[in-house]
């Protein structure tokens, strides 16, 4: 293995998003997550002979939006086609899609290309798919088709990505930056976000792409980029024992980590795609897209360069706030809580090393029971040091476990930090007393030695001294 | 029957426009009817041939015309932008929509297995 021929993973991805409009694509029906099955339907969307489909007129402007944060061009005119193919979820045999033509081409978002993303509507929802749960081995499939006709938006990047680590990372900001616009609520849970994952590999230099595997429908940022990372490693044992990686398609379990596959491609798909002929070109004009592309918020990237250059607060910390919608959206309350003159960096510093660390980089901390007032206040009492860090540590403990306000938690826990005070110098002189040697060596230079004293402190005081108070103290005691 | 010829004219005028062949061959009657999940005989297999090349060679026609100047259309009416607000409009109960059913169960429309 160690003479191995290196492999460069490229990997491209395709995601649908649900729209988060009222109705559906293409008929006035309610959409809902959750509801009864088979009671948000119509003729249109079951299929039924002689309906026509009208779009939504709403998620063509939603389309847009999307294809616009993408940096993607917007086809004056574009059309829809119906893809053929027979599946239970497919009520009329077809899916009305876009093919030659989609509404949005061309973009760019943080290194990696847009090659397309169009409108199309949802398939049904196959329920009590057997006993595994998946699609194989099933006697009977149940169907819904309440999600029948639910407007997407399919994303097609090219094949920009290398990892599954920069697939996960890149993914968070696609979502964060659509949860944003607002068109969708990008619940990976729920489905309103899913992603397939175009994996090959090819030696390093290589310019010509590998065999591809499909990887389906992941349904969490980590089973992304394990599920990614797994096919990778397939793909290359298979190529080093001198193997071929076959085009198929692949579920991947995340419990047992192995990849399946779900079916053959023996017979090729051939969707014959053809203009729908119940549809009319959607043709939006330059004044409609102006308006749309002036209405677009502060999207993530923008946010992360803000942060960075107008807050002074670190890349790495600018990108998780600004890539993680949630973790952004509660940053944002917590700067507004603060208020102007409020030492920002120390905020960020606090939400996205102290708070993550406690709630999880994964939770939304607008659930969690610190309101941003309450972390504004506490980021605030450290700057004024009103409390030391260990000691507000231990107030955002207290927060995290029951909410609540930091002044009170500060005083009930008698954890006011000691500042200059009598108490804290006799402190200091005990320390000094119970440490001879670190006295010694501090005298004789050795200021490392300090180390001892200020422990010795923060023992007897639970965290309430300042160490750099301390520092202070002992300096003045010792003369040095 | 009727639906077989329906279905099978559709799908050869697509043949026929991808592959600008009139001719068709058995085989390609046999792979579009695979597609659209049609069972034939063999002497319907023949006769469908037949049949398709006939229809197809008919278009044909359109070759003997010049066309350079003319765009491919997929429609005649001059219409863009025929879209409806987003607004919830009632549609069907859950019996009315499964009233057609082949079978009902757990709520749903229930089918053979899906990929079977």
């Amino acid at each position: 293995m160690s003479d191995a021929t290196q492999y460069e993973p490229v990997i491209g991805l395709e995601i649908h998003i649900q729209l988060a409009t009222n109705t559906k694509m293409f008929c006035g029906c309610r959409l809902e997550f959750g509801a009864e099955p088979n009671t948000l339907t119509c003729p249109v969307c079951l299929g039924h002979p002689g309906t026509l489909p009208v779009p939504n007129e709403q998620a063509v402007k939603f389309a847009i939006a999307t294809g616009l944060a993408l940096g993607c061009s917007i086809a004056p005119r574009s059309m829809f086609h119906r893809k053929n193919y027979f599946y239970p979820d497919l009520p009329k045999g077809y899916q009305i899609s876009q093919f030659d033509i989609p509404i949005c081409a061309n973009g760019e978002l943080s290194g990696v290309r847009i090659h397309r993303a169009h409108m199309e509507e949802d398939a049904a929802k196959n329920i009590h798919v057997g006993e595994s749960g998946r699609i194989h081995g099933a006697g009977r499939t149940v169907v819904d088709y309440n999600r029948g006709g639910t407007p997407l938006v399919e994303i097609v990047t090219e094949p920009d990505i290398h990892s599954g680590a920069q697939a996960r990372e890149w993914l968070q900001l696609l979502r964060a930056t659509i949860k944003r616009l607002g068109v969708s609520d990008v619940n990976m849970e729920e489905g309103s976000l899913r992603c397939d994952a175009n994996i090959s590999i090819r030696p390093v230099g290589q310019k010509e792409l590998g065999v591809k595997s499909e990887l389906k429908n992941m349904n969490s940022f980590r089973f992304i980029e394990r599920g990614i990372d797994a096919e990778i490693a397939r793909q290359t044992a298979l190529l080093n024992a001198g193997e071929k990686v076959e085009q198929e398609t692949l579920h991947f379990d995340p419990s047992s980590g192995s990849l399946t596959s779900l079916r053959s491609k023996e017979e090729a798909h051939d969707y014959r795609y053809f203009p729908e002929p119940d549809l009319v070109p959607v043709a939006p004009s330059s004044e409609l897209i102006d308006e749309i592309r002036a209405s677009l918020p502060e999207l993530p990237l923008q946010k992360a360069e803000r942060y960075e250059n107008d807050l002074g607060i670190s890349a790495e910390t600018s990108k998780f706030l600004a890539f993680n919608a949630e973790m952004g959206a509660y940053f944002e309350a917590v700067l507004a809580a603060a208020g102007d003159g409020a030492d920002n960096k120390r905020i960020g510093d606090w939400v996205v090393g102290e708070l993550v660390a406690r709630i999880g980089a994964d939770a939304d901390p607008a659930e969690s029971k610190v309101e941003p007032a309450a972390m504004a206040r506490l980021v605030s009492l450290v700057g004024e040091k009103a409390v030391t860090n260990a000691g507000a540590k231990t107030v955002l403990d207290k927060l995290v476990e029951s909410g609540g306000d930091p002044d009170a938690i500060v005083e009930a826990e008698g954890l006011a930090a000691m500042g200059d005070s009598d108490e804290l110098a006799g402190i200091v002189d005990a320390a000094l007393e119970a440490n001879p040697k670190a006295v010694e060596d501090m005298k004789s230079g050795n200021m490392k030695a300090i180390g001892a004293v200020i422990g010795f402190v923060m023992k007897q005081t639970q965290g309430r001294a300042d160490g750099g108070e301390v520092t202070k103290i002992v300096r003045e005691k010792l003369g040095l | 029957m009727f639906y077989k010829v329906v279905a099978l004219v559709l799908i050869g005028v697509w043949v026929g426009g991808r592959t600008l062949c009139a001719v068709i061959s058995g085989e390609d009657v046999a792979y579009v009817a695979r597609l659209a999940r049609l069972r034939l005989t063999e002497d319907e297999q023949a006769q469908m041939t037949r049949d398709l090349s006939s229809v197809l060679g008919y278009v044909e026609h359109m070759d003997e015309l010049s066309l350079e100047d003319v765009q491919p259309t997929a429609r005649v009416v001059d219409l863009v932008n025929e879209l409806r607000p987003d607004e919830v409009k009632p549609g069907l109960t859950k019996d009315q929509a499964l009233a057609n059913a082949p079978e009902v169960a757990d709520g749903g429309f229930a089918v053979p297995a899906a990929g079977s």
